[in-house]
């Protein structure tokens, strides 16, 4: 298997008045096109890091990225990032937050080609309804559609998703984990993504990577989710094999990551 | 459609809602204000009597009321004279013309002593050309500064170092340069606007620079990293996601730099002789005439006013702005 995104021996550390604190270290990882991924772990395990590094907004201090055959050193929209809290800019509307991004990408297409992209971005996501309205106006969940739709629109190579769905209820985070799949059962993009949520990881990945607490965390155990697409939430709650996964990983970060202060 | 704030209890209390609560609203809105204002006049007038001062009375506010009168009176007329002394020139020129068809006439402008409205419309002039002049200046220094922590480093010392200048002290070094500089054969500008303009320039715009530098430098985070990613140009990145998360902390700084820039006006025309309100006061000063005092008292309280519409302006001009509509502004 030829690896699309590989990390080797990725390691970080933080300058600090003394020694520098190393963040994570040991990182190994091949990612193939199309593949889902996502990194669990406890918080402070800097699951954020890695993302961060592969995203170009850190460098790191040993080791390092390869996207397709290509050297990561800086931040760029072939690796778009769905922020956690959204970070849609609140003074432009949907459809202009997503304009921007696409602006970026299409910089030689036609007014129209452009206006019918961001549209259509707007209509996977399922926001073509209120594409005129600003983040103020709509919803935590819809407001994370729209920080999708930016991201989609950018065709990134790898789509990099920082806890996209940890500040939404219950619900809407449900209707929004199905939206995903649907669109990447659609697109098939390269994703990796953070969560703290063990189901959400287990329904939605190809591979859960689990990462050791910190500091000097590093990548404990890789368990590959051989579930049929699609997936419905409902079904697989019976399912044999799904909370055998399930168990994995809650057994990886409560057996042996326990983490006892908090 | 939402009513404004301030006329909603007359209309609910037209409309019969819960009269008592709206008469109770419209007394707090309008009843109070007035209420201070008036308590403000009595204890003005009662102190004005007692005060002996070697023009006679302190005036009181039916004084100065009269004098405000006087002086709108004295512009009119000033206004009708300039009138008349053109139709005169205008008649002679005509009838020159009619004799001499070769004639080319030049138009003496008129020479009267400017009015207590010149004077205003002079000192708004002045503030004006300094404020807009030094915010364009101030703003992208200030954005600068605000994207650059080294650079705030290295500027910030300069800055805190010249803030707290009075106007008064930078006024004799910028008359001496100005004169020295500024020398033409036909000014466009009189030296002496030029001087208080930039005396006002230069006590005004550190609190836009600093104010600019600080909304800036506080843009949220993950604005900054959604910048990266998109790879923005520095272009767009400045006015798409810096400028919109600043404008809040930019309108504080220019409310500071105007209110600045027009007291520092009415010191600087005092002292440079410039025209404008400072000039009035200063020249009622040494006139020392009965009525005097009551005129200053006149310039004081216009001079407030004017003070507070542009506070008001620049407030009408940041919701204009602001992309957040909603925002108390204050």
């Amino acid at each position: 298997m030829d690896a699309y995104l590989e990390l080797t021996d990725v390691e970080i550390a933080f300058p600090t008045p003394t020694v520098p604190f190393v963040a994570i270290q040991n990182i190994n990882l091949k990612i193939s096109k199309g593949e889902f991924i996502s990194l669990i772990g406890h918080s402070g395990c800097g699951k954020s890091t890695v993302l961060n590094i592969v995203a170009g907004l850190y460098q790191a201090t040993k080791g390092g990225v390869i996207l397709e055959g290509k050297e990561v050193n800086a931040p760029g929209p072939e690796r778009a990032v769905v922020f956690q809290n959204h970070s849609l800019l609140p003074w432009l509307t949907a459809y202009q937050n997503v304009e921007l991004a696409v602006k970026q990408v299409m910089k030689n297409s036609s007014k129209a080609e452009i206006k019918d992209w961001i549209e259509h971005n707007l209509k996977l996501v399922h926001m073509d309804h209120a594409m005129h309205k600003r983040p103020d106006e709509i919803s935590g969940g819809m407001k994370q559609r729209v920080g999708i739709a930016r991201a989609l629109s950018m065709q990134p190579k790898v789509l990099l998703m920082d806890e996209p769905f940890g500040a939404l209820d219950a619900l809407t985070r449900a209707h929004l984990q199905d939206s995903l799949m649907e669109i990447q059962h659609e697109l098939n993009n390269t994703v990796i993504m953070i969560t703290h949520d063990v189901d959400e990881a287990v329904l939605l990945s190809d591979r859960i990577v689990m990462m050791t607490n910190g500091p000097a965390a590093t990548i404990g155990e890789i368990e590959e989710i051989n579930l049929p697409r699609p997936r419905n939430r409902v079904v697989l709650t019976e399912d044999a094999q799904y909370n055998h996964y399930r168990q994995q990983v809650l057994s990886f970060l409560y057996e042996k990551q326990a983490k006892t202060e908090l | 459609m939402k009513l404004p704030l301030f006329i909603e209890p007359y209309a609910n209390l037209a409309k019969g809602h819960n009269p008592k609560q709206q008469i109770l609203l419209i007394f707090k809105q309008l009843g109070l204000p007035i209420i201070g204002l008036l308590v403000f006049l009595m204890l003005w007038s009662g102190a004005a009597k007692n005060i002996e001062t070697s023009l006679g009375n302190f005036p009181g506010p039916i004084e100065v009321y009269q004098q405000f009168n006087n002086l709108l009176d004295e512009h009119q007329a000033e206004k009708e004279r300039a009138q008349a002394f053109y139709e005169r020139q205008e008649a002679r020129i005509a009838a020159r013309l009619e004799v001499d068809p070769d004639f080319v006439p030049t138009i003496r402008p008129y020479t009267g002593a400017p009015t207590f409205i010149d004077q205003i419309k002079t000192s708004l002039f002045t503030v004006f050309t300094a404020f807009v002049i030094g915010s364009l200046i101030a703003i992208p220094i200030g954005i600068l500064i605000g994207m650059s922590d080294g650079l705030y480093r290295a500027v910030n010392p300069v800055i805190q170092l010249f803030k707290p200048v009075s106007p008064l002290a930078w006024l004799p070094l910028v008359t001496l340069v100005v004169s020295a500089l500024y020398v033409s054969e036909s000014p466009m500008f009189q030296t002496a606007f030029i001087v208080s303009a930039i005396t006002v320039l230069l006590s005004s715009i550190w609190s836009t620079i600093i104010n600019t530098a600080v909304g800036v430098a506080t843009a949220s985070k993950d604005l900054l990293n959604v910048s990266k990613v998109l790879n923005l140009n520095p272009w767009t990145h400045v006015t798409k996601i810096l400028i919109p998360s600043a404008i809040p902390m930019i309108f504080t700084g220019l409310r500071i730099s105007l209110g600045i820039a027009w007291m520092v006006l009415i010191a600087a025309e005092m002292l440079s002789q410039s025209p404008g309100l400072g000039k009035f006061i200063w020249d009622q000063f040494q006139n020392g005439s009965s009525e005097s005092m009551s005129r200053i008292m006149v310039a004081v309280l216009v001079i407030g006013f004017i003070g507070f519409l542009l506070d008001r302006l620049m407030l009408v001009l940041q919701k204009f702005v602001s992309w957040d509509k909603s925002a108390v502004l204050r």
